[in-house]
């Protein structure tokens, strides 16, 4: 879609979060100088186009306890690897989930799962629940255990960007 | 699942942010009162549930409230790269590649490939032309990753 002048505006506004207040669409509108039912309005079609996926909350796994994560990835089928991508990625403990192309010889795995879990022992337990989930679509699978962080800077949209 | 009950109990949550913490992961109702909206739900007030997702904030439980962009819509473009680094070289290399404005996060995992990029840019042939210059300066080749299809669901806590 098009982004016009307010609907940059409107994302720079928004981009660092929404106030937590009782009207938090109205606090934006106050800020940017455009009504309130314009703010509604505006989000609603920057999430019909997809440029919004969703308003809403990312939780911190690590403060829910959850401190030990794997990226699980898996060699499915392709026949079957858009609607088995869609079972693991409705799994509680699987925060992400995609398909990607392989890159062989190098990379046989098509379908990538983060899952999340207390324990190492739990991710692994999780990763044999995935694996009998999957059933003979599945080739093979790995896991990839995150040691260090070596960057990591948040998304930020500037105009001149967009 | 005692796992998550006993992460629950550790951080002093109750019933209602397990609710909220799963709820506001589909969705914020975009209404004037969506806090209200929420609460119909969970059967407390709106009062309530401003100052639940407030401290749920603050605590650093929520990392984020907020939209969701996705840059790839407003033409931008994000691609998963992997790399089989080295050991002896591994922090060098790290240098090279975070040096890149367009490197979003890096990682180190424990796997033949240890080194995973996301690679943020404003088009696709943006991202060809940085990994081009990364495998240039450290000698290492790049796996791409594109994403195909996304499959989100979040992440669901036990109340």
């Amino acid at each position: 879609m098009t982004l016009d002048p307010l609907d940059l505006q409107l994302i720079e506004a928004t981009q660092a979060g929404l106030p937590i207040v009782e009207a938090p669409y109205e606090k934006i509108a106050s800020e940017i100088g455009i009504s309130e039912a314009d703010v509604i309005n505006r989000l609603g079609r920057l999430i019909e186009s997809g440029v919004i996926r969703r308003i809403g909350a990312a939780p911190n796994h690590y403060a829910l306890g959850m401190t030990s994560n794997g990226m699980t990835v898996w060699d499915i089928e392709d026949k079957s690897a858009s609607s088995k991508g869609a079972e693991v990625g409705a799994l509680d403990y699987v925060s992400h989930c995609y398909l990607r192309p392989r890159a062989l010889p190098d990379w046989p795995y098509n379908l990538f799962a983060m899952v999340h879990g207390s324990s190492r022992d739990e991710v692994e337990g999780k990763r044999a629940a995935i694996a009998k989930l999957l059933g003979p679509s599945c080739r093979s699978n790995d896991i990839l255990y995150s040691k260090r962080i070596l960057k990591k800077t948040g998304l930020r949209l500037s105009r001149k960007g967009v | 699942m005692t796992g998550r009950n006993s992460a629950l109990s550790k951080i002093n949550m109750d019933k209602h942010d397990a609710a909220l913490i799963n709820l506001l992961q589909d969705g914020l109702p975009l209404v004037a009162r969506p806090f209200a909206d929420v609460g119909e739900k969970l059967g407390i007030s709106e009062r309530n549930v401003v100052e639940r997702v407030d401290r749920l904030r603050r605590s650093g439980i929520f990392t984020r409230f907020g939209p969701f962009f996705d840059a790839s819509a407003m033409g931008g473009a994000f691609c998963l790269c992997a790399m089989a680094v080295p050991q002896d070289h591994f922090d060098e290399v790290a240098n090279l590649v975070n040096a890149h404005i367009e490197v979003a996060h890096n990682y180190e995992r424990a796997h033949r490939l240890n080194m995973w990029f996301v690679l943020a840019t404003q088009t696709n042939a943006r991202i060809d032309e940085v990994v081009r210059d990364i495998e240039r300066e450290t000698g290492v080749k790049v796996l791409c990753f594109p994403k195909l299809e996304e499959f989100f669901i979040g992440f669901k806590v036990a109340a």
